[in-house]
């Protein structure tokens, strides 16, 4: 199903606001009882597609990203084609990255994650490599002085080290997923993209319905980026502020 | 390697670093005894970091030879040998993501030690470097001073009992009251564990305070002069030693002895200023000077008279 609806034909189309209250007829911005009939049919199931995209995406991502990261650090000269790559992609219009999608990969998911995985291997990839480059020199060379090996070094001392550069890209990458995400809705009535092209696809736009899956948007977001943190402080003990 | 201290032998070696003309170490041979601090010193460009870093292999040499206890160390297995010598640096490098404990048990866990072991390790060596072996060794590194953590790299190097250390300026980035007493707790570990340590410094003072000889490189890695801290204050070889150690060399001559170490006479005048024995006879002249007196009275430990010095037993 196809979530974006164009008006047809001429003349004034009055919306179909259901079986209304009176706060739909008027098409107020926040109705409750909308969203409490709508959770379970509609925004329940757009939330967890939403998750799951983001998930996928940034999972994808991190990996890709990880294993890109490693390979320029060990050889320092594909550094910069790489970054360029990750830049590159990243100034696709996203609208644009769907929908040259569509004819490779369908009406699928697939469509959706491809672009979200492209845009955070951005944020993260160059944090992964920024974090494994900025160990200090006389941490490295102790290590080395005390003889661990060069797989050692990277494992106990230099990854560990990056983590926090690695969390802070792994949220930027995770809010942007979220909230791009929501654009991966052109394509394919999926995620909480879905309910907003729906809402505004009205000639008049819906706005409980509107303010409903942005507002979820948001949340998603805030709680995503607090999880992140939380998670970044329990894995850097070290690095907490005196 | 043993784990006993070990003889260090630098044997013509020589360090040209590539594209370079001129050797950062040229042909440099001494031999430092086991059990004994041998002080790299000079001024930069004398390679003395290099020389250092030649021993454990962080630095290729490029002719010549390094034994320890009679075998080169071109024979070992470079992180054998690393994780058998220990190592300390000016910046200290601590593992900022690693508690105290993770910090000093870094060697003896590459070494496949027991955990319980380490554990005891850990402990002990906090308490002979000064710290608090239960408080501090859940600590992180950035919660600790930079004395402390000179400290926690001491004993770091020390954790898998090497028979060598290499010490790279330890002392250099402390405060100056600091930096003293970490010499001075230095030199009393040293008195227990009595190991082979090369010790590298700019600071002539501080060369002269810790080592039992002292090698000093000009430019160019080419050994000036390596002898006793006596030797090279009373008998420097050549203006550029003699240059390096300082006019005052007669003076820090005078920091090589305590007080105890001359032969005093019997105590009969009242009133002279009072000084335990083991002052260095420098810090003695300095109070004769800033006192106007000619003698001072030497008392022992419990603060019993052992005799007087005037200030020509001083001089003499």
């Amino acid at each position: 199903m196809s979530g974006l609806r164009l008006a047809d034909g001429g003349g004034p189309v009055i919306p179909d606001f259901g079986h209304g209250t009176a706060c739909l007829r008027d098409n107020h911005w926040f109705c409750t009882s909308w969203v409490h009939e709508h959770w379970g049919e509609t925004l329940q199931p757009a939330l967890l597609q939403h998750i799951y995209l983001t998930l996928l995406a940034v999972g994808i991502g991190f990996a890709i990203s990880f294993v890109l990261a490693i390979i320029a650090f060990r050889f320092r000269f594909l550094g910069p084609p790489l970054g360029a790559v990750s830049d590159f992609l990243y100034c696709i219009p996203s609208i644009a990255l769907f929908l040259l999608l569509v004819p490779v990969t369908g009406l699928t998911v697939t469509t959706l994650v491809i672009p979200l995985v492209a845009y955070t291997l951005f944020v993260i990839y160059p944090n992964i490599l920024a974090g494994l480059r900025g160990v200090p020199p006389e941490v490295l060379e102790s290590a080395r002085g005390m003889g661990f090996t060069r797989r050692q070094t990277f494992w106990r001392v230099e990854l560990p080290l990056a983590v926090p550069a690695i969390m802070a890209g792994l949220r930027v990458a995770t809010v942007s997923t979220i909230s791009i995400a929501t654009i991966a809705a052109v394509v394919l009535y999926y995620g909480l993209g879905g309910p907003i092209f729906e809402a505004i696809s009205q000639p008049d736009i819906f706005r409980t319905e509107l303010v409903a899956a942005g507002g979820l948007t948001i949340l998603l977001a805030l709680t995503a980026d607090t999880l992140l943190t939380l998670l970044q402080r329990a894995l850097t003990p070290w690095n907490r502020q005196r | 390697m043993p784990t006993e201290a070990a003889e260090l032998v630098f044997d013509e070696a020589t360090k040209v670093y590539p594209g370079r003309d001129a050797a950062a170490v040229d042909h440099l041979s001494l031999t430092v005894p086991a059990g004994e601090i041998c002080v790299l010193v000079g001024p930069s460009g004398g390679g003395k970091t290099t020389a250092l870093k030649l021993v454990n292999r962080l630095i290729p040499l490029t002719s010549g030879y390094i034994r320890i206890d009679g075998r080169q160390i071109g024979d070992y297995d470079v992180t054998e040998l690393r994780r058998s010598i220990g190592y300390v640096i000016q910046q200290v490098g601590l593992f900022p993501h690693m508690t105290i404990e993770g910090n000093i048990g870094t060697v003896p866990r590459l070494l496949g030690w027991q955990k319980q072991r380490i554990r005891e390790r850990v402990g002990e060596l906090l308490e002979l470097v000064g710290l608090d072996p239960e408080k501090d060794r859940r600590r992180f590194p950035a919660e600790l001073s930079g004395g402390q953590r000179q400290r926690v790299g001491l004993a770091r190097a020390l954790a898998a009992n090497p028979a060598l250390m290499l010490m790279d300026e330890p002392f250099g980035a402390i405060d100056p009251i600091v930096r003293a007493r970490l010499q001075d707790e230095f030199l009393r570990l040293q008195q227990e564990l009595r190991k082979t340590v090369v010790f590298v410094t700019h600071d002539i003072d501080e060369a002269i305070k810790v080592g039992d000889r002292i090698a000093i490189l000009r430019e160019g890695g080419r050994l000036a002069q390596y002898d006793t801290p006596q030797q090279i204050l009373e008998h420097p070889i050549d203006d550029f030693v003699a240059d390096f150690v300082g006019r005052d060399r007669a003076l820090k001559a005078l920091t090589l002895k305590t007080l105890g170490e001359l032969e005093l006479s019997p105590a009969t005048e009242d009133g002279l200023p009072r000084l335990p024995a083991d002052t260095s006879l420098r810090d003695a002249l300095a109070i004769i000077v800033a006192e106007r007196r000619d003698a001072l009275l030497v008392v022992g430990p419990d603060g019993s008279p052992l005799g007087v010095v005037t200030r020509e037993d001083l001089l003499r």
